[in-house]
C-alpha cells in the first residue's frame, strides 16, 4: 500500500472538515477490501484446510492417503475443464456445450474400443481429442466470425452434441464389459506411480501456466478479455483468439470425455450432463471474472480441489445428496458476489489513489 | 416561429414491410404445415391440432416475460428452475393439508419471488451479467427442489385442478384462452405503453436511458419479476398437466424458450424485436415438434433440429449485419 504512507500528510492539508474525518475511515475500508484481492488465493487456501480438519473430526476416515488419492483422481477431470472454461471467461465468453461434448466424444472413442478391441489406447484418446477439438472449432466460428453470443450458440450446440450423442450410440450405453481392459487402463494405470489421470491433469496444469504467462498468445486472450476494442486496435487478431479459446476448450473436453468414459467404464446418453456447472464454479471460485480479463492457474487449482473435497467430504459427514445441488449453487452465488465486491473495492482504491 | 416537425411516423414502404423476419416466420410456418401434412395423414386434424396446442403451450407463457428480457439485452437461465420450484412448493404444501386453491396462490408467489430476486441481484451487482447470477440461482432453486421432495413424485391433487391443462372452454382449450389473454396483456405492455418504450431504450443504451431519466433498476427488477410470475403460471398448467411433479420437471425449459424469442427475431444484443415473431415462433416450434412426433421423430433429433434452429435464427440476422458493415 503505496498511498498509505504518504496520506495523512496529504489529506488533512487538502480537505475541509467534513470530508477529512469521512476519508480515513473510507481508507481503511478499501485497504481490506484490496488485501482480501491479494490474498484470496490464501484464503482459498485457508478454507479449504478448515474444511478438511473440521471433516476429520466428524469423519476419520477423510483425511487417509487413499481416500485423498481418491479425492486428486475425482478431481483431475474437473480441473482438465477448468483450464479451458477459465480461459473462456477470461474472454468475456462461457461455454455451457462442454458437458455435452464430454458425452459425445466420450461415447464415439467408446463405440470405436467396442467395435475395434484391438486398438491402441492412445489412439482412442487421440480420436476423443479430435472431435473435442471439431466441436470446439464449430463453437468458435459461431462465436467469432459470426458473432453470436457465447451463452446462445452453446446453449444451442450444446443440444446439437447431445442429439448426436443419442444418435451416435442410438440410445444405448456402452457399459464396461463391452470395452477392452486396454482401454480402461487409462484411468487406473500409473505413471511414475502416479495415477494417470492426476499425471495429465498435472501436465496440463504446467503447459497451461506456460501458456498464459509466457507466450505471446497467452498474453493475448487476457488482452482481448480486458478490452476488447484496444486489444482490437494493438493489432491483435481478436477473432483469431476467440476462435483458439473456444477450440482449446474443445480439445480438453474430448480428453476429459475419453478419460471420464475410462474411469467409470461406462458411456451414456447422459453422461456428464450439467456438468458444465461444476466446471464454471470452479473457475468463479478459484476467481476468474466472468467479467473477463482476470484468472490465474493458481486459483482455478484451488477452485478445483474445494469442489473435489466438497464433494468427497459432504457425502461422508452424512449431508444428504438432495442438499448438494443447493450449497453448490450457494457456493457460486457467495463466489461471484465476493468477487464483485473485492473488485469494487480495488476500483474505488485505484480512484482513491489517482486523486492523491 | 415556425415549430420544427418531427416526423414520427416512418413512410409507408410496401418492400419494406414485407422484408420484415416476421414474415419470414409466416413462410416458415406454411412450409413446415405443408411439411407436416405431407408426412403424416393425421397431422390435417382439428381434433388433433387443437390438442397439440394444449400441450406445447405451458412454456409459451415464459416466452413472453422472456422477450423483455432478451430486449434488454440480458437472459434469464433460471426460469426452468423457478418452475419446478414453484410447482414442487405448491404440491409439497397441498400434501400437508394446505387448501389447494391456497396452494395456488403460494406457488404464483413463490415464482414471484424467485423472479425479484433474480432480478434484485442483477441490479445491485451491476458487474455480474444476468448469465452468471441466474446460471447460480437456477442450481439454487432446483437445488431446494430437491431438498423439498428428494427423488419423489408428488401428486393426488383435487380433480377440478386437472381443468387448467385438459379442458375447453366453449371447444377452446382453456390454456390457449388464458395465454390469449396473457399474450394481448404483453403485447400491449410491450408495444403500447411508455414501460415497454422504456424497456426498448433500455435495450439499446442503457446509460443513456439512465441519464434520461429511466429508472432502469426499476424496470430491470419488474421485468425479471415478471418472468418469475409467469413461470409460475406455466408451473400451474404444466403440473395440473402432468398429474403430478417431481424435482426434475421442466428441466431444459429455458432453452426451448430463448430457442422461441430469438427464433422470433428479438435480438440477443437487445433493444430490437417484437412480441409477435416470438408468439409466431411458439407455434411455429410447438407445431414443428408434434407433426415431427406423429412420424416418429425421436426426442434426440427433435434436440438436434431445435439447437440448429436456435443458431441458424441468431445467425442469419448476424450475417445480414457483418455483410453491410463491408
Amino acid at each position: 500500500m503505496k498511498n498509505r504512507g504518504g496520506q495523512p500528510v496529504v489529506v488533512p492539508a487538502g480537505s475541509p472538515g467534513p470530508t477529512g474525518s469521512g476519508q480515513p475511515a473510507a481508507a481503511t475500508k478499501k485497504s481490506l477490501s484490496a488485501s482480501i484481492a491479494k490474498f484470496r488465493e490464501l484464503g482459498l487456501l485457508a478454507f479449504i484446510v478448515i474444511l478438511a480438519v473440521g471433516v476429520q473430526f466428524r469423519n476419520t476416515s477423510f483425511l487417509t492417503w487413499e481416500n485423498l488419492n481418491d479425492i486428486a483422481t475425482n478431481t483431475a477431470i474437473l480441473s482438465i475443464l477448468a483450464v479451458g472454461m477459465m480461459l473462456v471467461i477470461i474472454t468475456r465468453g462461457i461455454d455451457l456445450s462442454i458437458g455435452a461434448t464430454l458425452a459425445l466424444s466420450g461415447m464415439i472413442a467408446a463405440l470405436t474400443v467396442k467395435e475395434y478391441p484391438g486398438l491402441n489406447p492412445y489412439v482412442a484418446v487421440l480420436l476423443g481429442v479430435g472431435i473435442g477439438i471439431a466441436c470446439g472449432a464449430v463453437l468458435g466460428f459461431l462465436v467469432s466470425k459470426i458473432n453470436i453470443l457465447p451463452i446462445i450458440a452453446t446453449l444451442g450446440m450444446m443440444n446439437v452434441f447431445r442429439g448426436l450423442t443419442y444418435e451416435a450410440s442410438g440410445g444405448k450405453w456402452v457399459s464396461a464389459h463391452q470395452m477392452p481392459e486396454s482401454f480402461k487402463a487409462i484411468a487406473t494405470g500409473k505413471v511414475l506411480g502416479i495415477n494417470n489421470l492426476i499425471f495429465i491433469a498435472i501436465l496440463i496444469y504446467i503447459v497451461a501456466y506456460y501458456f498464459v504467462n509466457h507466450t505471446r498468445t497467452g498474453r493475448q486472450i487476457y488482452a482481448v478479455g480486458s478490452n476488447p476494442e484496444s486489444a482490437e486496435v494493438s493489432g491483435i487478431k481478436s477473432g483469431r483468439i476467440l476462435w483458439l479459446v473456444y477450440t482449446i476448450m474443445g480439445g480438453l473436453s474430448g480428453l476429459a470425455g475419453v478419460l471420464w468414459v475410462a474411469k467409470f467404464a461406462s458411456a451414456q446418453g447422459d453422461t456428464a450432463s450439467g456438468y458444465e456447472l461444476s466446471v464454471i464454479a470452479a473457475c468463479v471460485l478459484g476467481g476468474v471474472s466472468i467479467a473477463g480479463g482476470s484468472g490465474k492457474i493458481s486459483g482455478i487449482i484451488l477452485g478445483s480441489v474445494l469442489l473435489g473435497i466438497l464433494n468427497n467430504a459432504l457425502p461422508m459427514i452424512d449431508v444428504s445428496p438432495f442438499w448438494q445441488n443447493w450449497i453448490q449453487g450457494m457456493i457460486i452465488l457467495v463466489a461471484v458476489l465476493i468477487n464483485a465486491m473485492v473488485k469494487r473495492g480495488i476500483d474505488r482504491n485505484n480512484l482513491m489513489r489517482r486523486r492523491i | 416561429m415556425e415549430p420544427r416537425l418531427l416526423e414520427n411516423k416512418k413512410e409507408f414502404s410496401l418492400k419494406g414491410f414485407f422484408m420484415q423476419w416476421e414474415w419470414m416466420l409466416v413462410l416458415l410456418f406454411v412450409a413446415m404445415t405443408i411439411m407436416n401434412v405431407n408426412l403424416s395423414e393425421f397431422y390435417w386434424n382439428f381434433d388433433n391440432l387443437r390438442d397439440a396446442t394444449m400441450s406445447f403451450l405451458d412454456k409459451a407463457f415464459i416466452v413472453l416475460p422472456m422477450v423483455f428480457i432478451i430486449i434488454l439485452g440480458d437472459i434469464d437461465i433460471s426460469v426452468g428452475s423457478i418452475v419446478a420450484l414453484s410447482s414442487v412448493i405448491m404440491a409439497d404444501l397441498y400434501n400437508h393439508g394446505v387448501p389447494m386453491p391456497l396452494a395456488m396462490v403460494i406457488c404464483l408467489a413463490v415464482g414471484t419471488l424467485c423472479g425479484f430476486i433474480n432480478g434484485l441481484l442483477i441490479v445491485k451487482f451491476k458487474e455480474l451479467s444476468a448469465v452468471i447470477v441466474t446460471l447460480s440461482t437456477m442450481i439454487i432453486y432446483r437445488g431446494i427442489a430437491y431438498i423439498l421432495l428428494k427423488d419423489q413424485a408428488a401428486g393426488k391433487f383435487p380433480d377440478w385442478f386437472n381443468f387448467l391443462g385438459w379442458d375447453y372452454v366453449g371447444g377452446i382449450p382453456f390454456i390457449l384462452i388464458v395465454f390469449a389473454v396473457f399474450a394481448v396483456g404483453f403485447w400491449y405492455l410491450l408495444h403500447k405503453t411508455t414501460f415497454g418504450r422504456k424497456v426498448y431504450a433500455m435495450g439499446s443504451n442503457i446509460t443513456a436511458s439512465r441519464f434520461s431519466g429511466i429508472q432502469t433498476d426499476r424496470v430491470k427488477i419488474i421485468v425479471f419479476t415478471l418472468a418469475g410470475l409467469m413461470s409460475a403460471v406455466t408451473a400451474l398448467f404444466l403440473t395440473s398437466r402432468m398429474g403430478s411433479t417431481r424435482p426434475n420437471i421442466a428441466t431444459g425449459y429455458e432453452l426451448d424458450v430463448i430457442a422461441m424469442v430469438v427464433l422470433g427475431g428479438i435480438s440477443t444484443s437487445g433493444g430490437k424485436g417484437r412480441m409477435i415473431g416470438a408468439i409466431l415462433a411458439i407455434f411455429l416450434i410447438g407445431y414443428l415438434r408434434y407433426g415431427l412426433g406423429l412420424v416418429n421423430v425421436s426426442a434426440q433429433t427433435l434436440l438436434i433440429i431445435i439447437g440448429l434452429l436456435l443458431i441458424f435464427a441468431v445467425a442469419v440476422p448476424q450475417l445480414k449485419r457483418v455483410r453491410s458493415k463491408r
